[in-house]
């Protein structure tokens, strides 16, 4: 089971990132996706999120309580939801909006520049799809053929290319974030040959 | 009996597998069922059951109207379905109790009408945009004097669909308002619902009259009890009221036709009540303790069971579909085999006094109780199934 | 009695009583039965299909209406005959719907309901008997009630300012408006008549002598008495500005068709501003093709 948080400010598209992905997991990925959102005073403010929570078998508990994923689209969102992130977590944000603190978490982080990836097709509007894509690709959660699958009615039907576009941008940078990483661990390969050192030293990694 | 079966209307049916929260499933239930007037007034958390309706009526051809409060909204329904059209409202705490009275009206003239609150927490304004079951008890009985309603609770977005087709063919079947009695979790959840195709969909119409119009009575019981019914404007000229009646429909006066009048509406469902009546068991056989829950609380307690389960507690569960009527014989039978009865609810023990009235005594029952705002956490379910194992 | 003979004593207006249910419970003296006549006249009058016909009432003595009536006919609840009539029509526009109740039910506890009718130009006819009070529960002080006079809930004298209910309707978008008193028997007929012939919301206002409740309190006199008041201080102005129609205590009643115009029904615009949005993709209500 997996508990996911999208989180960020009203208007940029934060509710249908969680839509998104709960119709792409449950109707094409063959998957219980639980989708819930923040309603009323809590929702009116400037911090806006929307959860799912996916499993392979039905969903009993419908709400995210301590998420492993954990996606931040400003600074405001980051600091609200950032503490009830799992041990062990992923924390993905963007990396324009969101400055982060200090911290001796042992928490795997991931960041991209949506909004400007999102401006560069055409309209900051994209930046939850570009975010979207970014998040398939570093957490292999959902495939990205169910996202494009669950797009139409999800998003308006003249911009469904634009969104699918959005969506590749973030999915390719993504893959490369994960090739880099992937190299990188080669490189470094020497170094974790001591197993008890690299424990100790898992909490401080990022 | 002469209910008529059939498959739904393909106009309202959407066919397909989608992804909507509970409100929106209740509206495709209802367009699936054949409803074609809605009429309601905005309120958190049940609105966009409204502005699905609104949305979708004019392609699939009917009225929806927003009326000046809830009051009206009933009073809409009423009239709708005496002209023939299935009518639906939705509403939650605030809006419900303004419906009472008319709830009352709609149970005197035995007319077919579905409301769907999907609850929040009380009393008064409460907890608009969070969770509560504590409008069980005012759904049964909230409106003054003695009728009987039914009531059922979805545990899902599917389940809102389904039990929104069941509940116009039981208000159909029975000239009964039935409530789907939701709440804000589910409302407001997105999940995956399938909408089958239309003739896959079992629609039961309304009992209508078709024998010679001078001999017409609309309180005349059926065999089942349930009174035919014709439709305003087909020349029967017939007389209905809120007042107590007799078969004509005519005001009657005296203790004689209020026994009569009261006794049939009341009659009509206690004695159809086996065949209202549906729940779900699981493992109740063996069991030394059964929970029973309904709506979102079930899926919940569900967590709870497995993992009592897990720790060698013999659980069962009774999910209650229909809540009212009660299953009361069920309970009786269970109370005389268990240890005891748990019902989490998210309420200060609303069902709890149900159960333990049906139980006569023969097994305790435990409550889980909260005030609303959020829904169990499973394991304060599973300590209360621990201690009453011990 | 021989059959035949029956037949000739046969009530002029029984092919819409309910003659099963007489003797009403209207006082002698009391003017709702002749609203009742002067609807049923306009009725037979007009070409309307009597099956057709809906009546809805509330509740009060006036909300009896309804079940003398041999229409298809309802007795809703206290100040919801207008929401009620507005589920009939709406979800069969073929109905001609008739509201039909008390001063108390159609602006007291209804007002709320009556102005958003109005507002939405709802396509009813709400026949409104004015008696100045709450008749049914005992004369209490209604919405209606003129300042001085005394009621059993204002026993020293109402000193509330009453509704002028052509005003408020008209206000409200009521597309016909009247007022008559019961005396004018022809011309409230035709009224009604013009009414039911109306698509729009029509509203006619009655008013109406309660000689065992509001008269008896006042020293008015019997039903006799009240007619010679409407009489001698009733005035037929048509067309009068409806800001001009308040009603004192004993004073004089400004009657007439003060309105009368044509708006689109909220059926109409209902159908009209979806097709144009939609297209062909909508279906259209209760249009004849
Ligand atoms: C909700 C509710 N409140 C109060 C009453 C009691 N009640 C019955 S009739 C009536 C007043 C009726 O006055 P009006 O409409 O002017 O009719 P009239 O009797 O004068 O013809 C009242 C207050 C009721 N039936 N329902
Ligand atoms: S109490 Fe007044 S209004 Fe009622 S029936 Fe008698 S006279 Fe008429
Ligand atoms: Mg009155």
């Amino acid at each position: 089971m997996n508990e996911i948080r999208f989180s960020g400010f009203g208007g940029q598209g934060i509710i249908r990132q969680g839509l998104i992905l709960g119709k792409a997991l449950s109707l094409y990925d063959n998957k219980f996706a639980t989708m819930t959102q923040s309603f009323g005073p809590e929702a009116r403010g400037s911090a806006c999120s929307s959860q799912v929570v996916v499993s392979d078998e039905r969903v009993l508990y419908p709400y995210v309580t301590k998420p492993e994923i954990l996606v931040a689209m400003s600074q405001e969102a980051y600091e609200k939801y950032e503490p009830e992130l799992r041990e062990g977590g992923t924390l993905i944000i963007d990396s324009d909006l969101v400055r982060l603190k200090p911290s001796k978490r042992k928490i795997k982080i991931y960041s991209i520049p949506s909004t400007r990836f999102a401006e560069e097709i055409g309209n900051r509007i994209y930046a939850n799809l570009v975010m979207l894509g970014f998040f398939a690709a570093v957490t292999k959660i959902v495939s990205p053929e169910a996202i494009k699958k669950a797009l139409p009615g999800l998003v308006p039907s003249r911009y469904l290319d634009m969104n699918i576009k959005a969506f590749d941008r973030g999915f390719n940078y993504g893959l490369e974030v994960l090739e880099k990483e992937a190299q990188s661990k080669v490189e470094k390969e020497p170094k974790a040959e001591k197993k008890t050192a690299k424990a100790k030293n898992e909490g401080m990694e990022k | 009996m002469s209910v008529r079966k059939k498959s739904a209307d393909p106009k309202g049916v959407l066919t397909g597998v989608h992804y909507l929260d509970g409100d929106y499933a209740i509206a495709e239930g209802a367009l699936a069922a054949g409803c074609r007037f809605f009429a309601g007034y905005p309120i958190t958390p049940s609105t966009e059951t409204a502005e699905r309706f609104a949305e979708r009526i004019p392609l699939v051809g009917g009225v929806f109207i927003q009326m000046e409060d809830e009051i009206a909204s009933i009073a809409a329904l009423i009239g709708a379905s005496w002209a023939g059209v299935k009518s639906m409202t939705v509403t939650s705490g605030p809006g419900f109790s303004l419906m009472m009275e008319n709830i009352g009206l709609a149970c005197m003239m035995e007319v077919p009408i579905v409301i769907a609150n999907v609850q929040r927490g009380g009393p008064s304004t409460g907890l608009p945009t969070l969770t509560g079951q504590g409008d069980m008890m005012q759904v049964k009985w909230g409106s003054h004097g003695d009728y009987e309603i039914i009531a059922l609770s979805p545990d899902s977005p599917q389940e809102c669909f389904d039990l929104t087709i069941k509940a116009f063919n039981l208000s159909e079947m029975y000239r009964v308002p039935v409530f789907i009695m939701t709440d804000e979790c589910v409302g407001h959840m997105h999940e995956k619902v399938v909408i089958p195709p239309a003739e896959e969909i079992e629609i039961i119409e309304r009992k209508w009259y078709e024998g010679p119009k001078d001999k017409y009575l609309p309180y005349q019981p059926d065999v089942d009890l349930v009174p035919f019914m014709v439709k305003a404007g087909d020349g029967y000229r017939f007389h209905t009221t809120g007042l107590t009646h007799d078969q004509r429909g005519y005001p009657v006066i005296n203790a004689e036709a209020q026994d009569w009048c009261v006794r049939h509406i009341c009659d009509k469902i206690r004695l159809n009540a086996d065949k209202i009546i549906e729940y779900k068991e699981d493992e109740t056989d063996n069991a030394e303790i059964v929970v029973v829950s309904y709506g979102i609380t079930s899926r919940v307690a569900w967590k709870a069971i497995q993992d009592a389960r897990k720790a060698g507690i013999k659980v069962g569960s009774l999910r209650l579909i229909t809540v009212w009527p009660f299953p009361e014989k069920r309970i009786e039978e269970l109370a005389g085999k268990i240890k005891a009865f748990v019902v989490p609810e998210i309420n200060l023990g609303q069902i709890k006094r149900e159960v333990e009235r049906a139980a006569k005594g023969k097994a305790p029952v435990y409550p889980v109780s909260h005030c609303g705002g959020w829904v169990h956490n499973p394991d304060d379910i599973l300590k209360v199934i621990k201690e009453a194992a011990k | 009695m021989r059959p035949e003979d029956r037949l000739e004593k046969k009530h002029p207006m029984e092919e819409f009583l309910r003659m099963d249910r007489m003797p009403h419970i209207w006082c002698s003296g009391c003017g709702i039965g002749i609203v009742v006549t002067s609807f049923i006249e306009a009725l037979q009058k007009s070409e309307i299909n009597p099956d057709k016909v809906c009546v809805v009432s509330g509740i009060g003595c006036t909300g009896r209406v309804a079940g003398y009536l041999r229409l298809d006919s309802f007795h809703t609840t206290h100040g919801r005959p207008i929401p009620f009539a507005t589920g009939l029509k709406l979800a069969n526009p073929d109905l001609k719907v008739v509201v039909f109740s008390g001063d108390g039910d159609i602006v007291g506890i209804g007002g709320n309901h009556f102005i958003h009718a109005a507002r939405r130009n709802m396509d009813l006819v709400v026949i409104c008997v004015n008696n100045f009070n709450y008749a049914m529960t005992g004369g209490q002080v209604a919405a209606t009630s003129p300042i001085g006079a005394n009621l059993s809930t204002a026993p020293y004298g109402n000193f509330e300012y009453p509704f002028n209910l052509p005003y408020l309707a008209e206000a409200c978008g009521a597309t016909y408006v009247a007022r008559w008193t019961c005396l004018h028997i022809r011309r409230l007929t035709k009224s009604i008549q013009e009414a039911l012939q109306k698509r729009g919301f029509s509203f006619i206002e009655v008013i109406t002598p309660c000689v065992t409740l509001y008269a008896r309190r006042n020293r008015l006199g019997d039903g006799l008495n009240l007619l010679r008041y409407y009489y001698e201080n009733s005035e037929i102005r048509h067309g009068a500005d409806t800001r001009t129609l308040d009603i004192g205590y004993q004073g004089k009643i400004i009657v007439g068709k003060f309105v009368d115009i044509e708006k689109p029904t909220f059926l109409d615009c209902m159908n009209n501003h979806l097709r144009k949005v939609l297209g062909n993709k909508y279906q259209p209500w209760g249009v004849k093709s």
